[in-house]
């Protein structure tokens, strides 16, 4: 429970250890054990000890989060932390600050890192990158040594070792044998395979949506069917083997039928959608800007509307950002050139608040059961939970507070944000685990 | 004396009435001074123009060479073949390294589409798009329109087909919206393969029947085919190709009327286009290349301020 002083907190944020602070009124919704309440929230030694009013004579440290809401930590299943072989682009501590100040008590970071996380030693050497951090890291480990897509990682002692998601994420598994024999494999663990779904035939030098958008811009296109087909195919092969599969990312709307329709059949089958592709459209890529460069691409509004709608009626199940940071000079260059990807940690919550839950779109029970319980639960992970005996692992956030997002504020490396200039409603506050509190003043 | 101003000219997509109006009229009394025994006007002396040749060209660094010529500009030429990103440099260091050498106006070919857009945000200078990838060739859309409105006068209801692979063409594009702009009606003709599925949304018709688009229009526009889409899996044989979307003398015999054919060059002679029709009286393709030359003063001109009125 001490605090590790040779970590620097974001600028205006102050760092408090566990062994007795008091939440004091906040709002606290816990969807996934039906709380919403407004109280005050006694933590003593990392655990919380009691949900009503302070008791008398308490003479512990005090948070006022009055106006605030605090829900169970916000958890990224999907983001890119680059180290080890990219830390221009970011490390685990800038990206552990980056999910701090996103409101994030938990990530995992794909295994697209050079060398590939596909052994114990570089898990827990990214493990060990993040200690003293009030951030969980969960590496994903990859599924094939090397992310090659030729031979299977050892799954059994990875999974020993405490990894618990598997994926070669930006290049998915080819061969459907493999794809058969890893879901056979992976059965005998619980354990699942979060899939990057691409046929990467039909999308070889897409670099947007295919349609009127890219026909326009004589850009090649990625076009919809490059992802329906792929998810098809291993939703068919996790129904045919009794594995377990997790789509990355889904970004059409047939995409996110074929996901109905599976889950109708009892398919063991789960779903991330990012903020990026339930709020931005391709039109958007009209002027070239790099920034809005991702994979998969960014859809139509139609597209975004499904998404929409299979989030709030349970087709699919999480928030994931794929945080992504390029350096600078990567993203400066003509758009056919420049890497795929979009950083999301600082902006996930304020952007989905905005977008979605005050435009009437998602409520905010589902939008915290999204992005807190339910990718622990596809992960395997342990619960956050807001209830008395439980280890603390809250996100307080401000659901009134308007600001600007600005790239040169980020404590991400990358800048490559869509959303730069934005102004949202809803900003992240602090967040309480690992017994360290960090919470932004004012 | 001029209405409209240009900052830069990246495409003929959003580009006024009054816009290709005023650089056709221009290109006109440019093309009287290509006629003169001193083919030289001092209307951009002391404005210096880089031509920045990402992807090889030949006839197109050519004619924007002479045009700057002949209007007295400073021309600096720089070819770069390959990515810019081989090399360790990027696009961006590059054309800064010719800012810093103080250049007016930058002529830019690169095979990224985009890439002129991405220099207009970032430097002072002023940019033409010499042509973006698949994206736009907007002084090819200009001098292809000069061409049709020299011929016809009036470009309000006319009728072009335009004839091969639109999936890869930047001139199909800069036509497209051009000519639209114009109030010309447009019709795509070419295999299955080669005509984007959306690309009715830029309002224009479709056909893979090369006699029935002949039947309908006033002016064929033929498209080089990029001998590499056999190759790719786009086309199964020239054979084909040229059996089904090849301008012959008996197809436009058998469509009838008067039509006027047009060819951006450089022609495959045999395959898209067959030397009795090329060299033709239909055949305006070696009038293109002399208003091609016109169109690119006018847009220099135009670009440059325009205030210095012609000698």
């Amino acid at each position: 429970m001490q605090l590790n002083n040779n970590i620097i907190l974001p600028k205006g944020w102050r760092a408090f250890t566990t062994e007795k602070l008091a939440i004091r009124g906040a709002r606290m919704i816990d969807p996934s054990i039906g709380l919403d309440l407004q109280a005050d929230l006694i933590i003593q030694d990392g655990t919380i000890k009691h949900i009503g009013e302070i008791p008398d004579g308490w003479d512990g440290e005090n948070v006022d989060a009055k106006g605030l809401i605090a829900c169970p930590g916000l958890f990224d299943m999907h983001v890119h932390l680059r180290e080890p072989g990219y830390e221009h682009k970011e490390t685990i501590q800038t990206g552990c600050i980056a999910a701090a100040v996103g409101g994030f008590t938990g990530v995992a970071p794909m295994p697209n890192t050079n060398p590939a996380l596909d052994n114990p030693g570089l898990i827990n050497f990214v493990r060990e990158r993040a200690l003293g951090f009030p951030v969980d890291v969960h590496p994903i480990a990859a599924v094939t040594v090397g992310r090659r897509g030729q031979s299977l990682t050892e799954i059994g002692e990875l999974f020993d070792d405490g990894v618990t998601t598997f994926s070669d994420d930006g290049s998915p598994v080819a061969s459907a044998e493999l794809m058969r024999r890893a879901l056979e494999y992976t059965r005998m663990f619980d354990v699942v395979i979060s899939e990057h779904c691409e046929e990467p035939s039909l999308t070889a030098k897409g670099v947007m949506h295919e349609g009127a958008v890219s026909t326009r811009l004589g850009l090649p296109g990625w076009p919809s069917i490059g992802e329906e087909i792929a998810i098809e195919r291993n939703i068919r092969l996790a129904e045919f083997t009794g594995g377990r599969i997790h789509i990355a990312h889904i970004s059409t709307a047939g995409s996110v039928e074929i996901v109905r329709q599976a889950k109708a059949r009892g398919v063991n089958v789960t779903a991330e959608v990012t903020p990026h592709h339930l709020t931005l459209d391709c039109t958007i890529l009209e002027g070239f800007n790099s920034d809005y460069k991702v994979n998969p691409p960014l859809r139509t509004l139609d597209d975004i509307e499904a998404l929409i709608e299979g989030l709030t009626d349970g087709t699919i199940d999480a928030i994931a950002t794929d945080h992504a940071p390029h350096a600078p000079d990567e993203k400066e260059v003509e758009f056919i050139n420049t890497p795929f990807g979009m950083i999301g940690l600082e902006t996930a919550l304020g952007v989905i608040h905005t977008r979605l839950v005050l435009a009437g779109k998602l409520s905010l029970q589902r939008m915290i059961e999204v992005m807190t319980s339910a990718p622990r639960r596809i992960m395997h992970l342990p619960a956050a939970e807001i209830k008395v005996n439980s280890p603390v692992n809250i996100t307080l956030f401000n659901p009134d507070e308007k600001w600007m997002v600005d790239r040169e504020l980020m404590y991400s490396k990358g800048k490559n944000t869509p959303y730069h200039g934005w102004e949202l409603t809803g900003r992240p506050c602090g967040i309480i685990n690992r017994g360290v509190a960090w919470i932004r003043k004012g | 004396m001029n209405q409209v101003r240009f900052n830069h000219l990246l495409g003929l997509e959003g580009l006024s009435r009054a816009a290709i109006t005023e650089i056709l009229d221009s290109a006109e009394a440019f093309l009287e001074v290509l006629d003169r025994p001193i083919r030289q006007v001092p209307s951009l002396r002391g404005v210096s123009v880089a031509n920045l040749f990402f992807e090889p060209s030949t006839r197109t660094r050519i004619s924007f060479e002479l045009a700057e010529k002949r209007l007295s500009a400073e021309v600096t030429n720089f070819a770069a073949s390959g990515s810019s990103i081989s090399k360790g440099e990027t696009m961006l260091d590059t054309v800064q390294n010719i800012e810093a050498m103080k250049i007016d106006v930058v002529v830019i070919r690169h095979f990224a589409q985009g890439a002129p857009h991405f220099l207009a945000e970032r430097i002072s200078a002023a940019v033409i798009n010499a042509g973006d990838g698949s994206h736009e060739h907007p002084t090819q859309g200009l001098l292809d329109i000069m061409t049709m409105r020299r011929k016809v006068g009036n470009l309000e209801g006319l009728k072009v087909l335009i004839l091969g692979d639109i999936a890869h063409s930047r001139v199909a594009r800069s036509n497209i919206w051009g000519l639209l702009t114009m109030g010309a009606e447009v019709m795509l003709c070419g295999p299955g393969t080669l005509i984007p599925r959306e690309i009715e949304d830029m309002n224009v018709d479709v056909t893979n029947d090369l006699d029935e688009g002949l039947a309908w229009c006033d002016v064929v526009n033929v498209l080089r085919l990029q001998i590499e889409r056999q190759r790719e899996g786009l086309l199964p044989s020239l054979r084909e190709y040229q059996r089904s979307f090849g301008l012959s003398k008996s197809r436009l015999e058998k469509a009838g009327g008067e039509k006027i054919v047009m060819h951006p060059g450089p022609m495959n002679r045999g395959v898209e286009i067959d030397s009795d029709v090329a060299d033709s009286p239909a055949s305006v393709i070696l009038q293109q290349v002399t208003h091609g030359v016109a169109v690119r003063m006018a847009v220099l001109y135009l670009i440059s301020g325009g205030e210095r009125v012609i000698e």
